[in-house]
Parts: structure tokens; sequence; C-alpha cells
């Protein structure tokens, strides 16, 4: 695939089992950072009615909507239990520490 | 005319007695009671609960103050009898209190057997009898060192547990072979000795005390051996004697207790004696089920029917350590007449064995798996020729007859007499057919009316099962709920379980309660946080990560992702200065919406995330602080314009609701309270659909609580009238501590009082006034570290990655 990585800070700036966003052309994305130093991106809006999920509550490697309580796994970005949706999932490279996003090319390429 | 009985002692007999005898004849004595023990009377039985931290001295009470006055009852507490005369026929206290008496109970009870070996007087020596010497062990217990119990019997062992629980380094010292040996034999008593080990509890058998050492306190013990084991507490738990000085010194007939007759008399026509101080045909008792057996006597005869007549039978013994499970019942020595049928399994720890005379059960002893106890009690207690089912008898009752039946088909096969409540003697029957003409459908209400499960508690699950069989799918046992999937525990465990162990973290309290997932969820996280908020105001540092959003950020969280902002209006008054300060910030941000809430202060709504600091920040110069609008914690102080205003206004209810707001803002509850404050009984301000509310009245504040208006609607109950503002204060403080100690994470004030009662609540804030105040300071203390408003520190630059995003990726550096 065509990534373009994109360097967006350090490990540390995220809270354990907390979020940050990153504001970008193809939207909010919410970067997780797990209780074991584990970092996810997905889109930051619910699949469900569109919450920030960068505000949630982070536990395992899930996150949990803060308006209807949707879990989503940071991993596959399903709504996990009994809900269904689907987020989109964005890699993430973490080169001791070193934090960087691959965007998709065409989107920002549409973007601009 | 109404005869005067006094009672010397406030234990369990007597207690019982008095149930018996209101119920037979009541109003046919003026009752008077001393007790030495300054406490009104509670579940003896039950301390090692409240020592191990699963039951608090509140949840053990058998009458609470209320019940004295019910009855009419004078209780002395506090008060030791230190004379009886008989001619004069009065008894004095240790206070110098002179009573005169028509019928005189003696039940003063046992005390615990001291070994008279040099130090037994050391400060840190204690023995094991009331709740005073389980306060003694807590206090100890703080220090996380080394104790010993001397004595491997029933009380040693559940002392060790409970001091094991709380944390310190425990050695029991027992001067026989095995433990227990009075009750269990060898092979069990090693089965236990291997459960108690495996507690981290060291176990030294045979070990004899030479000597305690320790000059200021105590240090330590020397064995006989020579043998020296260093201690800051020793826990004497070694027998009891009957509590008999007292009678005799009166010139009663003693023995090894005072001696009645089967009719509890003693040898004086107008002293009756029931309970552990009484011997009745040359037996003393050490448990309740006796005991309870001479109250019903007792109060047969005080109420003219001479009748009853006490009969021995033997009760049998368990031990109240959560996972250990025993059973012993009769005599179990070995003998030329006698046989036994053992049954082990090494693999499942489990061993019983049924000792045999004449082809009927003498004895039972169970280890590891003793659902067959109720059985083998009723085989013994009717004589049962066992002969033809000598076989299969060890493998218990569903064995008999062919396929073996589940535990629920045993339960059924009991006959009705087949004795369920050890302690309380009751059997099936009574418990059934009480469910059926009653209605019962819960566990209290069973209790309530058959006082079976309501002693030791042992019997708890033989009962609900009765209880499911009665009742069918109707009753559905009082399985606890659990607080989310990541665990098997409740809610009130859970709290229980960090104060018993004194868990300070959220990982503590998943490492040592067994949480299922690594790191909780979003149901379990919040509560726990609190729960610890709560519990340890000056030690635990809040998660954050474990808040929900708006208590992350201190603003409310809106469906478009935008925040909303409401600050305190002190009671809903503002004023001009404060009004242009929310205009500026309204123009200066572009802020869309402005709205008066249902709360009497002003939301702003629909501001950015990355705004709030700067919103706040300008607030905060015109003097405002949060609202916590979105606190599980106090929200706000409604109040009506009061006599300051109002033509009909009593008192200052502006000025206390602002007093209350301002003593009360930034605390933490389990969920949000909202409170209010009326001039007069129109309740302009709706304090009577509050979680707590005041009326105000000419002759004072009527405190209201437990009201609702949101999901349920629900009016206040009345929880009492004091006459001063500082009284109205003492009081709201003192109930909102109690939530906040008590109640379920989301759990309402209404929920909770639902739950343990409202006349439990008015005992323990209007009528136990050491215990509001402990409630109130305890309140007071934890304010100290929870009124720091959120909004400044965050202007100061707190949690600043909250509100910027972590990166900001533009069209340029994109699409490089
Ligand atoms: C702003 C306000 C409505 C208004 O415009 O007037 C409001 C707004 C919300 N209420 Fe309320 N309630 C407001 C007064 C009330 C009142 C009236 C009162 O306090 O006198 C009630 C009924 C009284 C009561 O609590 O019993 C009320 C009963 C509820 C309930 C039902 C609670 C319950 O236990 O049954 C909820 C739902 C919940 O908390 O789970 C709720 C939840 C909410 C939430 C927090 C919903 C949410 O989770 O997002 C709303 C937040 C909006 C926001 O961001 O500001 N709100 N809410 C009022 C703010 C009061 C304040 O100044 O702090
Ligand atoms: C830790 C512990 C665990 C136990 N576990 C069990 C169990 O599992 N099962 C079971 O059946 N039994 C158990 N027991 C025993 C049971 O609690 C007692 O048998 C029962 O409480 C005795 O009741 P009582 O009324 O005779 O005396 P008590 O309940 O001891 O009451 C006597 C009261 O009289 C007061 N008193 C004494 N002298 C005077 C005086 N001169 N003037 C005024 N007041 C006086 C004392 O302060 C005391 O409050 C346990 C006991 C303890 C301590
Ligand atoms: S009643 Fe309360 S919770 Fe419902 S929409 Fe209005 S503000 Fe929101
Ligand atoms: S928007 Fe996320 S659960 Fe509704």
């Amino acid at each position: 695939m065509d990534h373009n990585w994109i360097a967006i800070g350090h490990i540390d700036d995220i809270p354990v089992r907390g979020a940050r966003c990153v504001k970008t052309p193809d939207g909010k994305i919410a970067v997780f950072r797990t209780a074991e130093n584990e970092v996810f991106a997905i889109e930051d809006q619910c699949p469900h009615k569109g919450g920030p999920l960068s505000q949630g509550i982070v536990h395992g490697r899930a996150v949990t909507c803060p308006l209807h309580n949707f879990v989503i796994s940071l991993e596959s970005g399903q709504a996990l239990g009994a809900d269904e949706g689907e987020v989109r999932t964005i890699p993430v490279r973490n080169i001791d520490g070193q934090l960087s996003i691959a965007l998709r090319a065409a989107a920002l390429v549409a973007a601009e | 005319m109404t005869q005067k009985l006094v009672i010397i002692g406030n234990g369990m007999a007597p207690g019982r007695m008095l149930e018996h005898l209101f119920e037979q004849a009541p109003g046919l004595y003026d009752v008077t009671i001393f007790n030495a023990e300054p406490r009104v009377n509670y579940d003896r039985i039950m301390l090692s609960p409240v020592l191990s931290g699963e039951k608090t001295f509140e949840d053990i009470i058998i009458h609470g103050d209320g019940w004295y006055i019910e009855n009419n009852v004078t209780l002395y507490k506090g008060h030791r009898i230190v004379d009886i005369n008989r001619n004069a026929r009065t008894v004095t206290s240790d206070h110098g209190v002179t009573e005169s008496y028509d019928k005189l109970v003696i039940a003063t009870g046992s005390v615990p057997f001291i070994i008279p070996v040099p130090g037994k007087d050391l400060p840190g020596v204690i023995t094991y009898r009331d709740l005073d010497d389980v306060d003694a062990m807590l206090l100890a217990a703080q220090s996380r060192e080394k104790a010993i119990v001397i004595g491997g019997g029933l009380l040693g062992l559940e002392a060790a547990a409970g001091l094991a629980l709380r944390g310190m380094d425990v050695t029991v010292l027992h001067v026989m072979p095995t433990l227990m040996e009075r009750q269990l034999d060898p092979a069990a008593g090693y089965l236990l000795q291997k459960a108690v080990e495996e507690r981290g509890i060291k176990v030294l058998t045979k070990a004899n005390t030479k000597r305690i050492i320790g000059t200021d306190r105590v240090e330590g013990i020397e064995l006989d051996n020579g043998t020296i084991i260093p201690a800051t507490l020793v826990v004497m738990a070694v027998g009891i004697r009957p509590n008999a000085g007292l009678a005799k010194d009166a010139g009663l007939a003693v023995n090894r207790g005072i001696v009645v007759d089967a009719g509890m008399q003693t040898s004086d026509g107008d002293i009756l004696a029931v309970g552990e101080c009484a011997e009745v045909d040359g037996m003393v008792y050490g448990l309740v089920a006796p005991l309870y057996e001479m109250a019903r006597v007792a109060a047969a005869h005080l109420a003219g029917d001479t009748k009853p007549a006490f009969v021995h039978s033997d009760t049998p013994t368990k031990l109240k350590v959560t996972g250990i499970n025993l059973f012993s019942l009769g005599d179990f020595a070995d003998g030329d007449d006698r046989e036994e049928i053992v049954l082990r399994d090494a693999t499942a720890g489990i061993y019983k064995r049924v000792v045999i005379k004449d082809n009927r059960i003498i004895g039972t002893v169970l280890y590891g798996e003793t659902s067959d106890g109720a059985w083998f009690n009723d085989l013994k207690k009717k004589g049962t020729d066992i002969s033809a089912m000598r076989d299969t008898l060890i493998f218990g009752q569903s064995f008999q007859g062919g396929a073996p039946l589940d535990p629920m088909a045993a339960v059924a096969a009991l006959p009705d007499d087949a004795e369920i409540c050890g302690c309380n003697g009751v059997c099936k029957g009574k418990i059934t057919s009480t469910i059926t003409v009653k209605g019962l459908t819960t566990l209290d209400g069973v209790r309530a009316h058959t006082k079976a499960s309501a002693s030791c508690g042992s019997c708890t699950g033989l009962v609900e099962q009765l209880m499911s069989l009665t009742l069918g799918d109707a009753y559905n046992p009082a399985a606890v709920t659990p607080m989310c999937t990541c665990t098997e525990l409740g809610h009130d465990d859970v709290r229980r379980l960090i104060k018993a162990k004194g868990l300070k973290s959220i990982p503590a309290v998943m490492q040592e309660l067994e949480w299922k997932t690594s790191c909780g969820c979003a149901k379990c996280r919040p509560a726990l946080n609190y729960y610890l908020v709560c519990d340890w105001p000056d030690e635990y540092a809040d998660d954050y990560q474990s808040r929900y959003i708006n208590e992350r950020v201190h603003a409310n969280i809106q469906k478009d992702g935008t925040y909303s902002v409401v600050p305190r209006m002190w009671g809903g008054v503002t004023n001009s200065a404060e009004l242009r300060a929310i205009a500026d910030v309204v123009d200066k941000f572009e802020i869309p919406m402005v709205k008066v809430t249902g709360g009497q202060r002003i939301d702003l709504l629909g501001i950015e995330k990355e705004d709030l600091p700067a919103v706040w920040a300008d607030l905060g110069k015109a003097g405002f602080i949060s609202g916590q609008a979105y606190a599980k914690g106090l929200r706000t102080v409604k109040t009506c314009v009061g006599s300051d205003w109002c033509r009909f206004g009593t008192q200052d209810s502006t000025g206390l609701g602002i007093r209350i707001e301002k003593f009360m803002w930034g605390s933490w509850t389990p969920a949000k309270l909202k409170l209010a404050v009326s001039g007069c009984p129109r309740n302009c301000a709706e304090a009577t659909c509050k979680d707590i509310g005041v009326i105000c009245v000419d002759s004072g504040f009527e405190i209201h609580f437990a009201g609702a208006a949101g999901l349920d609607i629900k009016g206040t109950d009345v929880l009492g009238l004091v006459k001063t503002e500082d009284e109205a204060l003492e009081h709201i403080v003192a109930l909102t501590q109690m939530y906040r100690e008590q109640a379920r994470y989301l759990e309402r004030i209404y929920k909770w009082a639902k739950r343990i009662g409202h006349d439990e609540i008015r005992r323990q804030i209007m009528e136990d006034s050491e215990k509001r105040r402990a409630y109130y300071e305890r309140f007071v203390f934890s304010q100290k570290f929870a009124q720091v408003d959120p909004w400044s520190e965050r202007v100061s630059g707190k949690d600043k990655h909250e509100f910027k995003p972590m990166a900001t990726v533009g069209f340029h550096q994109a699409a490089e």
C-alpha cells in the first residue's frame, strides 16, 4: 500500500489508558495508548452517532464511546458485543516512542 | 400492677428472652437492663466477620436503640452491676444506680479464661469476647506487624483468620497436637491445619506458653521449649468460664455456673439465670442454640406458664472462616462399644466420619463437604436405626434409595421436623409454612419471621434452597449482581473489601480481588475510582483515565462533541458583575446558546473543547468556579427568597442554602447530589423532590431526604426536625457522608435509602449523635482534598493535553 508516514509526536504525549486527537485534512483521528503501551489510531467518530471516541474510557484494547457506550475495538475498529458498526483504523508506527501515522495518499491528494 | 423485671447483662440470651416475653405477655413487666458493655444487644457470633471486614458493627446489631424505646425498656449502657441485695431486692451498678426488682434475671455470660503466665497483664495482650476486643485488634492490625493467637479452637482460629485478612503476620499457638481437638478428630484437625496454613497463618501445635515478654507492652512470647516468637499483639482465646462471681457473692448456689433448674430458676425463687452463666443439670453451654432454648423457657416462666422445661441437646459446631467448611456434632471419641465409618478423598480435601453405637449415630465429623450435616443431625436426634443403610450411610442422604440426587432434592427429601437453623432451632416445616402463610419472597423476610439464618448465617444456603422449593421460579436467590463482567463481586463486596484489605489503587483492587480483565472496563473503573476517592481521601491519587469524559474535562459533553459550561451561582443568587462577566464571555467566544437551567443557574452551551480553559479563565476573573453540573458529586443547592423578602418566609432559606453549598461543593458522591432549601412549607424551591431538602418552619428546620424527580418521581421522607442552622448543616453533611460511604456507584440517595431502610438512616443520623458527629468529621476531612476548583487548576495548566490536539496535519505537510 502507498503509505505516507507522518510524525505526530511522542508516545508520552498520550496518557496511559488515554487518547489524543490529530487533526488531518481527512478528518479527526484518535490516537490511543493502552495500559500495555500499545498505540492504536482510529477515526475519531463513533459509527453510532458520530461521538468523539477520543473522549471515551480506554480499557484493554477497546474504548467506550462517551455518548452512548458503544465499545469499539482499537485493533479492528469493529463495534464489540451486541452493537454493530465499524470505524476506519489507521496504521501507526512506533520507533523508540516517536509516533507516525500513515494517511491515505489518495485521500490526501483528493483533499488538496 | 406491672412488676419490675431487672436484667443483668444484655447479651444474646436475655435479648431473645425479652422478644419471647413481649410477645407472650406484653406490658406485664416494667423492664430495666444493666449492661457492662456500653452498647445495645448485638450478634456476638458475628464479631469475626466484623474483624475480617466482611460485616460492619451496624450489620450485626440485634436490637437498635429504637427497640428499647418502643418496648419501654430502660437500658443502662456501660453499667456493671456490683451488688445484688436479695433482702432489699435491689441491684446496684458501679456508677451508683440502684434499682429494685420483683424478678431478677442474671445473664452475665462468660469471661474469657486468661492463662496465668508472667506478662499476661501487659498492654497488647487481649482476649476475644466483645466489640472492644475487636476494635483493639483492628487498631493493632493497622501496624501490619506480627500477632500471636493463643488457642487453636473456634475463637482462636476465627481471630487468626480475621487478623490475617487485615494484613497481620499471624501465628497460632495450640497446646494440643491438633486444632479444635474438642470438636474434630485428628484427621479433620490435620486438614483444618493445612487450610489455615494456606491462608498464610503459621500454626504451632503442642506449643505451651511459658511467659509473655515485654517491658512497657508486649514484645513476644517464650514457649516451654525456649523458643521465642516476637509479636506486638497477643490474643488469648483459650476458653471461657461462666461469669458467676456476682451470683456467688449474693449467696446463690453456684457450681461451675449459676445452678438453675429446668425452669431457669436459681436457688432464689425471684431470681432466674439464662445464657452461658447458667448451669442446668450439670451442663454449661458455649453456643447459642441451647441458650436460646433457655431464653424461651425463662420467658414462659416469667409470663406465668411454668410448664416449659429445658432439655439438653447437642449443637453442631461450624467454623465461620470463609472457605473452610467443617461440621462437628456429638461424641466422636473412639471406644470398644463404637463403630465408625470413614470416607476420605484426598484430592478434594474431603473427610467424613460417622460414629455409631447400637446402630445409632452418636457423633459426626465432616470436613470439606458438609451439606449432609443437617441430615446426620436429624438421624442422631431421632435415634434412627441405621442398620439398613449402613453401607451407604457415609455417602450421605442423596445416595440413599439409589440414584444420586441433586442437592435440591436432598433438601426436598428432608422431613418437616428436620432442623435447618441450629442457632435458632428452626425446622424445615416452620420455614416452608411461614413462607406460604406470610407470602414471603425474600431471605430477609424469612429471617425476620422465622429467625432462621439470622444468627451465624451458616444455614443460609439451606434456607435459600427451601425458598426455591417452596416458591419455585418466583424466588430468585439472593445472587449478587456482579459490578460488571470483569468480576463476580457485587458493589457492596468490593466496597467492603477495599476497606478491609486496605486497597488503595485500582491495580491493587484488580489484583487482590481477582479481576478477570487486565484493566477493567468503562463500568467498573469509574466506580472503583469513586470508592477509592471516598475511602482514602488523603492517600488515593485520583485516576483521571477512569473518569467519564465530563468529570475528566470538567464540562458536559454535548451531542455534537462540543461542551457546555455551568458556573456556580451559590444558592441561585447572582449580581450584575457576574451577569456582565457571563455576557462578555458569551460575546468573546461567540457562544451559541445561553440558558437558565432547572438548577437555578446559567448554562453556556456549544463551546469547543479547545476554548474551555480560556472561557474558564475569563469566568474565573469574575469569581466564578465550576458548578460541577457534570459531576457525580454535589451539583446545586436551590433556594427560595425566604425570610429576607418573602411575606411567608420563616427562616433565611437563601442564606442556609448558600452556606450548605459553600460547605459541600467539590465533594464526590456515588451519584449526583441535589439539594434545596425552601423558606416555608409552600416549598417554592421544590425541596421535597430532592436528594436532600430542607423545609424551614417556625420551630426550626425540617430535613427531608430520598426524593427524586428524574426517571422516577418520588416525594421525600422526613429525616427529622432540628432547631438551628448549625444542626441542620451537621445533619445534612452527616447524611451525605453516610451515603458516600455506603451506596453503590450511580445509586441515588432514594435507591440507597430504600435498600438499607429509612429507619436505619434516621437511627444513625438523628438518634446516634456520636455516629453523626463521626460522619460529619469524615466529610470535613475529605473536603480538605476535594475543595479545589478544577477550572482554575486547568487554567493554570493542569491536564493541558486534554485541550489541545496532539498534532495538526496540514495539507502541505500531508502531501509531502
Ligand atoms: C442543564 C439541565 C437542563 C436545563 O437546561 O435546565 C440538565 C441537563 C442535563 N441533565 Fe438533568 N439537567 C438539569 C436539571 C435536572 C433536574 C432539575 C433539578 O435539578 O432541579 C432534574 C430532575 C431532578 C433530579 O435529578 O431528580 C434532572 C434530571 C436528570 C436525569 C435523571 C436522573 C435520575 O436519577 O433519574 C438525568 C439522567 C442521568 O443523570 O443519568 C439528567 C441528565 C442530564 C444531562 C447531564 C444528560 C447528559 O448526560 O448529557 C444533561 C446535560 C446537559 C448539559 O450538558 O448541560 N438529568 N436534571 C439542568 C442542569 C441543572 C444544573 O444547573 O446543574
Ligand atoms: C467471637 C465469637 C464467636 C462466636 N461464634 C459462635 C458461633 O459460631 N456459634 C454459636 O452458637 N456461638 C458462638 N459464640 C458464642 C455466643 O456468642 C455466646 O454463646 C452467646 O453470646 C452468649 O450469650 P449470653 O447472653 O449468655 O452472654 P453474652 O452475649 O456474653 O452477654 C453477656 C453480657 O453481660 C454483660 N455483663 C457481664 N457482667 C455484667 C455485670 N456484672 N453487670 C452488667 N452486665 C454484665 C457483658 O458485658 C455482656 O455484654 C461466639 C462467641 C464469640 C465471642
Ligand atoms: S430532559 Fe434533561 S436529559 Fe432530557 S433532553 Fe432535556 S436536558 Fe437532556
Ligand atoms: S455516538 Fe458513540 S455510542 Fe452513540
